[in-house]
């Protein structure tokens, strides 16, 4: 008989099933709640990911993408998106091993981070829509403004919800309900990234590409 | 290893008990993903502004690019790994690709199919116009 097998029946004959060891910690019946939610939002995004990859040739005469985007923008936009899920990461290093000050250190960095990101997204947009760019414009950029407008409405959502944490933790402290909820944040943080991946990919590299 | 049977929770890199240990390991984890990820980010960038590749395969390369990142991100940045404890993670996680591809692949294939087959050429040329 296989050895490596045995032991490994040997060992999961310890340990209790699940079925009689009770329901799963909060902690983690909260969190795969919470991605289950993550990933019906991603759903969402690809809806608007296929509305804009049918919509991106339409320009009814209009500016072109390769026209309006600029690389060096996008650019700073990812890093500061990048470094912030970074930051965010190690923020909740922090949580977990119940630092105060690092905690709030790292959830200042990341705030202003997502905030940099936000203000370029913004003057890129107030800067299409001063040449004439607007979403009323054509199809093209009617699904250009949803789908990263969206994106954008996401991050303004998570800046926030990380300011009401951190308010939460001041006066909360790190009590679990506090924890659960930033781990949840943190989901939230890191699923925006993976999203932004594709919105670079796939508006602005794929787009500068006639 | 921990005693516990249940699955981690999406995020946690270990069971929740042993979090409060190893902060620096942490550390490490995350920073690897950081620098995988902007190896990648600038792969992206500049296979989009080369000219030393051949131009029709490039957006299927920055399609390849864009996975590899997402994969960084849920290994490194989530966690999620392939271990018996993460099963229902990526299960949901599966299922949740599986709708993204159907959304994405299915509405580009139908909506370019009725393009192509059933627009007269001239209402095609408002609606392609480059």
């Amino acid at each position: 008989m296989n050895i490596a097998l045995a032991i490994d029946e040997v060992h999961r004959e310890a340990l209790p099933r699940a079925s009689e060891a009770g329901p799963a910690s909060k902690r983690i019946v909260v969190a795969y709640g919470f991605w289950i939610f993550l990933l019906s939002d991603i759903v969402m995004f690809a809806a608007l990911f296929a509305a804009y990859a049918i919509l991106v040739r339409a320009t009814a005469g209009g500016p072109t993408g390769a026209q309006l985007f600029n690389q060096v923008n996008v650019a700073i936009e990812t890093a500061c998106l990048l470094a912030s899920s970074y930051t965010c990461g190690l923020m909740s290093l922090a949580v977990n091993a119940r630092r105060l000050a690092t905690t709030y250190f790292f959830a200042v960095v990341t705030f202003a981070l997502g905030a940099a990101f936000l203000a370029l997204e913004l003057r890129e947009f107030a800067d299409m829509i001063a040449r004439g760019a607007t979403p009323q414009r054509s199809a093209f950029l009617s699904a250009f403004f949803t789908l990263v407008g969206c994106h954008g409405l996401h991050v303004s959502a998570g800046l926030l919800w990380l300011l009401v944490m951190m308010a939460q933790v001041a006066i909360k402290g790190f009590r679990a309900a506090v924890q659960r909820r930033l781990l949840c944040f943190a989901l939230f943080w890191h699923a925006l990234d993976i999203i932004w991946v594709w919105l670079f990919t796939v508006v602005y590299l794929m787009g500068v590409h006639p | 290893m921990t005693d516990t049977r249940y699955d981690r929770a999406p995020g946690d890199s270990s069971g929740f008990t042993e979090l409060h240990e190893g902060t620096w390991s942490g550390v490490i984890v995350y920073t690897i993903g950081l620098v995988l990820a902007v190896i990648l980010t600038a792969a992206s960038f500049w296979v989009a502004n080369t000219s030393l590749l051949w131009a029709p395969g490039i957006p299927l390369g920055l399609a390849v690019l864009a996975i590899a990142q997402m994969g960084i991100h849920l290994v490194f940045f989530l966690h999620i790994t392939t271990g018996p404890d993460n099963t229902n993670n990526v299960l949901a996680l599966a299922f949740g690709v599986l709708i993204v591809t159907v959304v994405v692949v299915g509405s580009v294939w139908i909506m370019f199919d009725l393009n192509d087959n059933m627009m007269p050429p001239e209402l095609m040329n408002l609606h392609m116009q480059h």
